[in-house]
């Protein structure tokens, strides 16, 4: 076990020394957020006013101004005809124009058979699908007319509803939070399948390149092949969450940073408040900040992390097994990628099923995928902000830990044999033939 | 210090040994000689316990061999190779912690070590940075460091230049001096005749031939000689002559004499005046060539 030691010491050393390693390490959580807030800060930036000019014969648009994107300018229709105001159009360079014929029936559905928009090349969607919304109001409001009712009386009795719902499992009359929960296991399961990915194909790239480098027997002349495996993955995974517990705190720091600059921080100091004192908290209410700031309170985050460092752990174990097995099968990277479909599949699987998961966390299909120990560690912890029966909980990880020992006995197997043969890519029959060699 | 009995591997289908049997005395130096594929790397492997045979059993100094003799072993492979990205000596020390020797102790011996071979300055750089003669001077020191009393060479020679190889052998000849057992593998048979006592050949798994090198000689003497002398030699009965030549007024012959003893074969050509008379030497090589091709 001192071999062990020594093993998950170099490999440890020796990666968190390199250059692409810090330099991921600082900047990973910066990327993120850039990859997060960059499409969110795009959408606000104004984009160019779309200017439409409007013939408007039937007078059906009540002169309506349009959005700080599209604007409206109408033409008088006493002084222009169609022709006329088509060219008016062109020559302003209007982005568009539109037509609206005069209804001589006074019928609203012939306007919305018969109004026209001219423009030289293709209509954005928005466009067209604010023109439309538009125009179908008025018609509607047109038609309430002319049916005798009121649109005053429709306005006013408009109602919007808003169900409550009110969670009653364990005795618990928590108000619903499911966006919430969604978004917290939606997290855990993908950092847990980022990490395995990431840090597993590590793990793979660096049984190969022992290989390469053909040190493998003098490592195995020294130390047993099982603790020279071991103390790859064990190393790496250290490495693992040194990264994570850096980009955590990093990830803290910058959240902390970007809240004090750009919200409000009367805001901040309001959801303070609501923490600390309960005599404010009706005045608070209502605020999204403090609705966010209760689904959290009635989370339990403690086995929720706990949940969360075992099955990281458990699933980079048994995945990092699966993968320093396939790499000591292969003496070149490239060869690997038919070898690891079997493990990657179901890391992806998973991450399908989550999308449902969160929809329905009880339901057979997140049930089965939790249990099962390949898939266990992303779908249960997308299960479980959701709140999970003990015994699904306790039968997930027990298996999780049978099949980690089973995998891991399984994949030293293959890797004892795999990493002294060279030369032919070997097939799965022949994986499986290793498994049976004696030692 | 060895004795291997009735050893058995077998991959798959593949025979790699079958009833091997073998005894190394404690202090010598050992060849163990066959051709590519013969079952060296397999019984070396045995040996090192990266792999176990399928039946038979090896004793190490009396005891059977176990986990804790791994430690008593130096093994430098056939396939050479270190850590590219690692430095010289903190790579050294490394292996030789391994192999169970204290942080102190094997920074020490690493000193010694680069010291002995002039590559003090090279401690800190780079494995990839070394020329492959310096790696292999480097894995060469990796092999010996925890100074085993079993040293297991597989192939030493290859990869070295003529000056390297000499080093080589003076460091292994020191090392056999102070008392180490070492094993010598190779498909070169003739580059063993100078340092191995005993040899042991395998082809095809089985071992073909054990003994004293000098023994085996004898016991494969081809029977030819070289003799020179002053008046010609006729053939007559008992022998043939393969070759003749005649020069600065002697006569040089090869005869082939299988079925006459040496010293009949001296007394018939003594009249015709001996100047030079010399049994060919068997080679290894031609050895084992009419062993495996019988």
């Amino acid at each position: 076990m001192k071999n062990l030691g020594l093993i998950i010491h170099r490999e440890f050393s020796t990666r968190v020394r390199k250059r692409s390693f810090i330099i991921l390490t600082l900047i990973g959580p910066i990327l993120m957020a850039v990859l997060l807030f960059l499409p969110a800060y795009l959408a606000t930036l104004p984009g160019d006013v779309k200017v439409i000019s409007v013939l408007d014969e039937s007078v059906l648009m009540d002169f309506e101004k349009g959005t700080d994107e599209i604007r409206l300018r109408y033409l008088p229709p006493n002084k222009f005809n169609l022709n006329q105001a088509k060219e008016f159009s062109d020559q302003e360079g209007d982005y568009a124009f539109l037509y609206i014929p005069l209804s001589e029936s006074g019928d609203p559905d012939f306007l919305g058979r018969n109004v026209q928009l001219f423009r030289e090349g293709d209509v954005s969607l928005s466009v067209e699908g604010f023109l439309e919304d538009k125009l179908e109001a008025y018609i509607q409001k047109e038609k309430l007319k002319a049916e005798g009712v009121d649109p005053e009386i429709i306005a006013r009795t408009k109602t919007s509803v808003n169900i409550r719902i009110i969670n009653t499992e364990d005795g618990l009359e928590a108000e619903n939070t499911t966006l919430v929960k969604m978004g917290i296991g939606y997290v855990a399961a993908f950092a847990i399948y980022l990490f395995i990915f990431i840090y597993g194909s590590q793990i793979m790239r660096g049984v190969i390149e022992e290989k390469n480098n053909r040190i493998m027997e003098l490592m195995v002349s020294s130390i047993k092949p099982f603790e020279l495996m071991m103390g790859k993955i064990l190393g790496i995974g250290l490495l693992a969450l040194l990264q994570f517990v850096i980009w955590i705190g990093l990830g803290i720091l910058l959240y902390a940073l970007a809240t004090s600059i750009f919200i409000d921080p009367s805001l901040q100091s309001g959801e303070l408040m609501a923490g600390a004192q309960a005599a404010n908290m009706d005045a608070m209410a209502d605020t999204p900040v403090f609705e966010i700031w209760r689904t959290l309170q009635s989370i339990d985050f403690i086995s929720i992390i706990l949940s969360f460092i075992y099955y990281f752990i458990g699933g980079y174990l048994l995945y990092g097994a699966l993968f320093a097995a396939v790499g000591s099968a292969v003496d070149k990277e490239s060869d690997s990628q038919q070898l690891i479909l079997p493990v990657t599949i179901p890391l992806i699987l998973s991450l399908l099923v989550i999308l449902r998961a969160l929809d329905n966390p009880d339901g057979p299909l997140a049930f089965w995928f939790s249990i099962v120990p390949l898939s266990s560690p992303l779908v249960m912890m997308a299960r479980l902000p959701f709140g999970v029966v003990w015994w699904e909980l306790l039968l997930s990880m027990s298996l999780l830990a049978l099949t980690f020992l089973g995998g891991v006995w399984l994949a030293a197997k293959i890797y004892r044999v795999g990493i002294l043969m060279y030369g032919k890519k070997p097939t799965f029959t022949e994986m499986i033939r290793w498994i049976r060699y004696k030692n | 210090m060895i004795k291997a009995e009735g050893i058995h591997k077998y991959y798959g289908d593949h025979r790699a040994l079958h009833d091997f049997n073998l005894e190394i005395e404690q202090g010598s130096v050992f060849g163990l000689l066959g051709p590519n594929g013969a079952g060296k790397t397999s019984f070396i492997r045995i040996l090192n316990q990266i792999t176990a045979p399928d039946k038979g059993n090896i004793q190490f100094k009396g005891e059977s061999l176990k986990a804790k003799h791994i430690r008593q072993i130096g093994y430098l492979p056939e396939e050479r190779g270190l850590y590219p990205k690692m430095k010289v000596g903190e790579q050294l020390i490394y292996l030789a912690r391994l192999k169970g020797l204290a942080k102190k102790e094997a920074e020490e011996k690493v000193k010694a070590w680069l010291e002995r071979f002039d590559l003090m300055d090279r401690a800190k750089k780079n494995v990839e940075e070394l020329s492959k003669g310096l790696a292999q001077k480097v894995q060469f020191i990796a092999s010996v460091i925890h100074e085993p009393e079993l040293i297991i060479l597989d192939e030493p020679f290859t990869g070295f230049d003529p000056i390297n190889t000499e080093q080589i052998k003076q460091e292994i000849l020191r090392l056999g001096a102070n008392g180490a057992t070492i094993i010598f593998s190779t498909h070169r048979m003739e580059s063993v005749e100078e340092l191995c006592e005993k040899i042991v050949m395998i082809n095809k798994g089985e071992k073909v031939l054990d003994g004293k090198l000098s023994d085996i000689k004898k016991m494969h003497q081809s029977g030819h000689f070289v003799v020179r002398t002053e008046k010609p030699i006729s053939a007559s009965e008992g022998f043939s002559i393969l070759e003749e030549k005649q020069q600065f007024g002697w006569h040089q012959y090869k005869l082939d004499a299988q079925n006459m003893a040496k010293k009949e074969l001296f007394d018939r050509l003594y009249p015709l005046n001996i100047i030079a008379f010399e049994e060919e030497e068997a080679l290894l090589h031609d050895i084992f060539i009419k062993i495996a091709g019988a």
